[in-house]
């Protein structure tokens, strides 16, 4: 088709994709974020339809049939109640289209920074994790064996039997 | 030439080898070690790469979204060029695996609990399925020595389960464990810190878990005992080959019913003939049904080392439910291994609870950012619009689940066939799943629901849900080549040999009788590890392709 991207969307499925997104996640001045419209964090999701975009252009025509032919023209309300009425039919079709939103959002350095994390891959530096409190384990030690073995031994009925073969 | 094969035009032939193991996870791997001290020539064909650790998802800032590509766990959705098809439209159960060097265990989660000893003995102590023809105790020193070989963490003492100490410390409880640790105290329950095969300390020339979090799609630190960095590198040391991107087409077989080699494409996509004095399959409990099946011959038109008519029947899955809620306050999140702890309360069986078998409880951390939203945008918890944000960040960081896992007992109409029409990037034809869940699962799953709810309200959990429809598929592949000592109830006999074919062995996931509520590879390994042991001593003695059964 002449007028789609490489990504495979044409330039009227660019828009409404692009308006749809900043309806699913709006910008939000009191959470300091932006919204999935933005340009960069829109670059990425055209980027990266990948094995989606089959899927996210099945939910835009949805979307157009929603908006009965033409979404691009519909005002704000009624473009936000057409997004609505289509996110609300859960299925594959609009998972994907949140996958596609979702996975380049919430990777967003800014979005990041926001949350209070730190914007990188998890490799090399990995993460600290406390040891946590393993003194609870004590209160289950002490128990009988719980185990069965052919003999029907070991139902937890408190036979104290022990572990006679076990290494 | 095989006789049993359909191809007239001249293929290459390479040199014979004492032993060809087709596929290098779990199984194929620990075989292919132990088998190397007897100096035989033994080669490995594997469909997959070897992977690196540059490869690995966590390597880059698209670390969570890689999960939904090229490291989805369905071969169905990643569909890689070393992955085959899988048909599981019809089933309630999907695949999930990973075809490389190393297999599943590149792919796995890593929670490492054995089978019980009851496992074993489900006919005679529950009067269901069968009895396997082996032991907890036969397989115990293979159990110690996996554990050796693959790393594993875990801490002694638990009355769950028979004595054995880990070779490592335990994963830490941390945030997360800690506040599931307390809630299962309340309720007067079972719990215990896992048995993981993950490195907590450095281990045999592999580094110490640094908690990237994304231990499944592949561990760029190298903590996570997978087979390509545990037992391969160890059995090339001692002399096996291994040839990657080589895919096994079937199994050919001689005018005296014994197998002769295998024909296979090697990675220039050139038909090949590797002959071999003894076949071990290894592809797993879908792989291997597979190859059999695509093996049908003269001699046996229903498949290979099939006429018992069971190859690609009783197919086992673990179905698992997760149950999953939201606490008040920060817990670790993907920023430590996933699984922590597990609860055998309700493993073995009790009839007052209205099914037979058991389950395990495991209790696992949370995800990442993406992760989170796709995850609660599953279960309708994540709105869209205005309240977007406020809602997403009450559930960051603050996930507590736990999975169901469910024992499946052995039914012959849940099977692997072949697809008639789904064929591989070769032309090979592709599995077809079909699998339906027994009442008596049904009944263990909202059992099992049940109690995991009941743990995260004394956690304090909120919002609480449960994919009591949509399962969780573990990749838990089981049961399509079954063990036993009657040829006309099984396919191989209790130390891994078909009992059609005197040279064909299975050491994979395939030739499990029941699955046991646990994930099995550390069971698999353990019996691959005694088949090989089986296979050392009856050619010490001579008797390898002799008649008849008996254990040594
Ligand atoms: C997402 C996920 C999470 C998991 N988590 C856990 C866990 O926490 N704990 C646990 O115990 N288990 C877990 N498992 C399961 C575990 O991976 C398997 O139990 C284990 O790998 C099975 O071992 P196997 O030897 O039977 O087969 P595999 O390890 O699957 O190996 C089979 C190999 O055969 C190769 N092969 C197949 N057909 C051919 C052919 N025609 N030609 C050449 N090669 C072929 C494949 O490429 C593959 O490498 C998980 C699996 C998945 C997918």
């Amino acid at each position: 088709m002449r007028e789609e991207s490489e990504v495979g969307l044409t330039e009227a499925e660019r828009y409404d994709l692009q308006r749809l997104a900043g309806i699913m996640i709006p910008a939000d001045a009191a959470y300091g974020v932006v919204g999935a419209d933005d340009d960069l964090i829109f670059a990425d999701i055209l980027r990266s339809l990948g094995r989606d975009l089959e899927a996210v252009r099945t939910a835009l025509a949805r979307l157009r049939d929603l908006a009965g032919g033409d979404f691009a023209a519909l005002d704000e309300a009624a473009a936000e109640s057409a997004a609505m009425v289509l996110l609300g039919k859960q299925d594959a079709v609009t998972f994907a289209l949140g996958r596609a939103v979702l996975q380049c959002y919430y990777r967003d350095d800014r979005v990041i920074a926001a949350l209070g994390l730190e914007a990188r891959a998890p490799f090399p530096r990995g993460y600290e994790l406390p040891q946590g409190d393993f003194s609870l384990v004590e209160a289950v030690r002490g128990r009988a064996r719980m185990w069965r073995d052919l003999d029907g031994t070991g139902d937890g009925t408190g036979d104290g039997a022990t572990d006679a073969k076990g290494g | 030439m095989a006789e049993n094969s359909a191809h007239s035009t001249p293929r290459p032939t390479d040199e014979k080898v004492d032993v060809l193991i087709i596929g290098s996870g779990a199984s194929g791997a620990a075989v292919a070690w132990s088998l190397a001290d007897t100096r035989m020539r033994i080669l490995c064909l594997e469909q997959g790469d070897w992977m690196k650790p540059i490869d690995f998802p966590s390597n880059g800032r698209d670390w969570e979204a890689r999960r939904y590509s090229d490291f989805d766990s369905s071969p169905n959705r990643r569909g890689r060029d070393t992955d085959y098809p899988v048909n599981d439209a019809d089933s309630i159960m999907k695949v999930a695996n990973f075809n490389a060097v190393g297999g599943g265990t590149v792919m796995y989660t890593a929670h490492f609990p054995r089978l019980h000893p009851s496992d074993f003995h489900v006919k005679t102590l529950d009067g269901v399925a069968d009895d396997w023809p082996v032991d907890y105790w036969t397989l115990e020193k293979y159990f110690a020595e996996n554990d050796r070989m693959m790393g594993v963490a875990g801490l002694a003492g638990d009355p769950a389960v028979p004595a054995h100490t880990p070779p490592m410390p335990p994963v830490p409880l941390g945030r997360t464990g800690t506040r599931y640790a307390q809630a299962t105290n309340n309720l007067g329950w079972h719990w215990w810190p896992s048995d993981i095969a993950i490195a907590t300390t450095e281990y045999e020339g592999r580094a110490a878990c640094i908690n990237l979090g994304h231990c499944t799609p592949g561990c760029a630190q190298g903590a996570k005992a997978s087979t390509d960095i545990t037992y391969w590198p160890q059995a090339l040391r001692a002399g096996v080959e291994l040839r990657s991107r080589c895919r096994v087409r079937e199994i050919t077989t001689g005018a005296d019913g014994m197998a002769t080699g295998a024909v296979y494409y090697d990675p220039d996509g050139v038909e090949r003939f590797q002959p071999a004095e003894l076949v071990i399959m290894a592809a797993n409990g879908v792989g291997t049904p597979r190859l059999l099946l695509n093996s049908a011959g003269g001699a046996h038109p229903n498949g290979l080392a099939n006429s018992s008519g069971l190859v690609g029947r009783n197919l086992m899955m673990h179905p698992w439910p997760m149950v999953t809620g939201y606490v008040d306050e920060e817990m670790d999140g993907d920023r430590a291994p996933q699984t922590v702890m597990w609860s055998k309360e309700f493993y073995e069986t009790d009839p007052a609870r209205g099914f037979l078998r058991g389950y395990t409880l495991q209790y696992s951390r949370g995800t990442g950012p993406v992760n989170e939203a796709l995850l609660a945008l599953g279960r309708g918890l994540l709105p869209w619009g205005r309240d977007h944000h406020k809602a997403y960040r009450s559930m960051l960081y603050r996930r507590l689940q736990i999975g169901v896992a469910c024992e499946d007992l052995p039914e012959e109409h849940n099977r692997v066939t072949l697809d008639p029409t789904l064929k591989d990037s070769h032309g090979i034809p592709a599995p077809r799943i079909d699998y339906t869940l027994s009442e008596n699962t049904q009944a263990m799953m909202e059992h099992g629901i049940a109690r995991a709810t009941e743990i995260l309200e004394e956690a304090g959990a909120a919002n609480i849900s449960s994919s009591t429809t949509a399962l969780n598929y573990p990749g838990h592949l089981l049961g399509t080549a079954r063990m036993g000592t009657d040829p006309a109830r099984s396919v191989v006999n209790e130390w891994g040999r078909c009992h059609d074919v005197k040279n064909l062995f299975i050491v994979d996931g395939s030739i499990w009788v029941t699955s046991g509520g646990v994930n099995p590879t550390s069971t698999i390994q353990a019996l691959a590890l005694y088949i090989a042991d089986c296979i050392k001593q009856r050619l010490a003695d001579a008797t390898l392709f002799d008649g008849g059964g008996g254990n040594f």
